[in-house]
């Protein structure tokens, strides 16, 4: 299990970004998360875009350690390239992102080397529109509405009750900016600032 | 300088619960749709539940990325079977299968309490049940997950399935019917969910005989 040295393990994260919060709605996906970058207690990044578009399908939202945010697009960059090299007319859906981001977590978290973050993956792909999470040790699943930290304590339970299938963009916008307002008020890590 | 000790476990239980009831010519598996983490829900409509052959169907509960790889690797390992073998695995040979791909990790395992279930090369019911290391049997009923203590002991008293050391060996499934089968699932798991906080939501019971395999779905309380 040892293939990283002890000392260059991830053993806790410096800097991290707070909650995202995503719903599908009528026509596609909505995504919201604040810009701030906290170093522990401090708001050290007031201007840092969590918020990623993947290939022609797909928004990363991301929450969690930065460094480690910006290492996965790294990795996605490289994946989207190969695809745009094969140039055949076919490229990456939301859902085969979302299953690629899986198995990456996973299989740093067997070799104990997590990557400390949460993830948001939403796109549409032929009209379908597709939503899922992933978070550091693996776990995954999609839904109608997904939250990351904080924002399953705070967001979700506003999403559930007020959620439905048929939202329009100015409901949705509305709704997101709800969950984004009460997680400013509640949540010691987020700034005013939403992308 | 001691060895730092991880602020952070690789492991995770996601909850639910899954019980699998063997008949003359069918089989019963069942399980609730929730993921749970801690005392939060994650979410109210996840399948554990997935079909590695025709005839043959796992039910996971635990850690629910562990299930996830580990349903890969057996779907992966079953296509390879019908390139080399030019046939589906039957549902005992998929027992041994899983038996030892849980044994492979012994010593980092997948956290996965699974229920095979299936017909056999006879068309009889079978049920698998496993630990998380692999080791298994072939029994009339079980049930695993967070569930499984309220569970079993009332599928005991109403399946009083023959101990595995009578000689002669007597028949592992159950006189039931098929429909007296299902009923019997549903009740179990809404007695379950009553008491268990990691069960409830919604249940998906699939039911395999030899025309084939059907899916039905209960509401169960989502509190």
């Amino acid at each position: 299990m040892d293939s990283v040295s002890e000392s260059q393990r991830t053993l806790y994260p410096y800097v991290t970004g707070s909650s995202v919060v995503a719903i599908k709605y009528k026509d596609g996906i909505l995504m919201a998360a604040d810009m701030g970058g906290s170093y522990g207690s401090t708001l050290r990044y007031k201007s840092v875009e969590r918020l990623k578009p993947i290939g022609k399908h797909s928004l990363l939202g991301a929450s969690g350690e930065i460094s480690d945010f910006q290492e996965i697009m790294r990795y996605l960059d490289e994946l989207i390239l190969y695809d745009n090299m094969w140039d055949d007319g076919n490229s990456l859906g939301p859902k085969e992102v979302h299953n690629y981001l899986t198995r990456v977590m996973y299989n740093r978290r067997n070799k104990f080397n997590p990557l400390w973050n949460s993830l948001v993956l939403g796109g549409v792909k032929k009209g379908q529109k597709y939503l899922g999470t992933v978070n550091m040790i693996g776990i995954n699943f999609e839904d109608n509405h997904v939250a990351t930290g904080l924002g399953n304590h705070l967001a979700r339970p506003i999403l559930r009750d007020e959620w439905n299938e048929n939202l329009t963009f100015e409901e949705g916008v509305r709704l997101l900016e709800k969950c984004m307002r009460v997680l400013l008020y509640r949540d010691r890590s987020a700034v005013n600032k939403i992308q | 300088m001691t060895k730092q000790h991880a602020n952070w476990s690789p492991y995770d239980n996601n909850g639910g619960s899954c019980v699998a009831i063997a008949g003359a010519d069918y089989c019963v598996i069942a399980a609730d749709t929730r993921m749970s983490t801690g005392y939060n829900i994650l979410t109210r409509d996840y399948s554990k539940i997935s079909q590695l052959a025709e005839k043959c169907v796992m039910a996971s509960s635990g850690f629910q990325a562990d299930v996830k790889a580990l349903q890969k690797v057996l779907s992966a390992k079953h296509l390879t079977y019908q390139h080399q073998h030019n046939k589906e695995m039957s549902c005992p040979a998929m027992a041994q299968l899983l038996s030892n791909t849980l044994y492979y990790k012994r010593f980092f395992p997948y956290y996965a309490f699974n229920v095979l279930g299936g017909l056999d090369s006879e068309g009889k019911g079978c049920v698998f049940t496993y630990d998380a290391v692999g080791s298994y049997e072939r029994v009339g009923y079980s049930s695993q997950g967070s569930g499984s203590t309220l569970i079993m002991p009332f599928l005991d008293n109403q399946l009083k399935s023959p101990s595995p050391l009578l000689l002669p060996a007597k028949d592992a499934v159950t006189p039931l019917s098929e429909t007296e089968a299902v009923d019997l699932v549903k009740t179990v798991f809404a007695s379950a969910t009553e008491r268990d906080i990691y069960t409830g939501d919604n249940l998906e019971i699939v039911i395999l005989n030899a025309s084939g395999i059907r899916r039905e779905y209960m509401d169960l309380r989502k509190d």
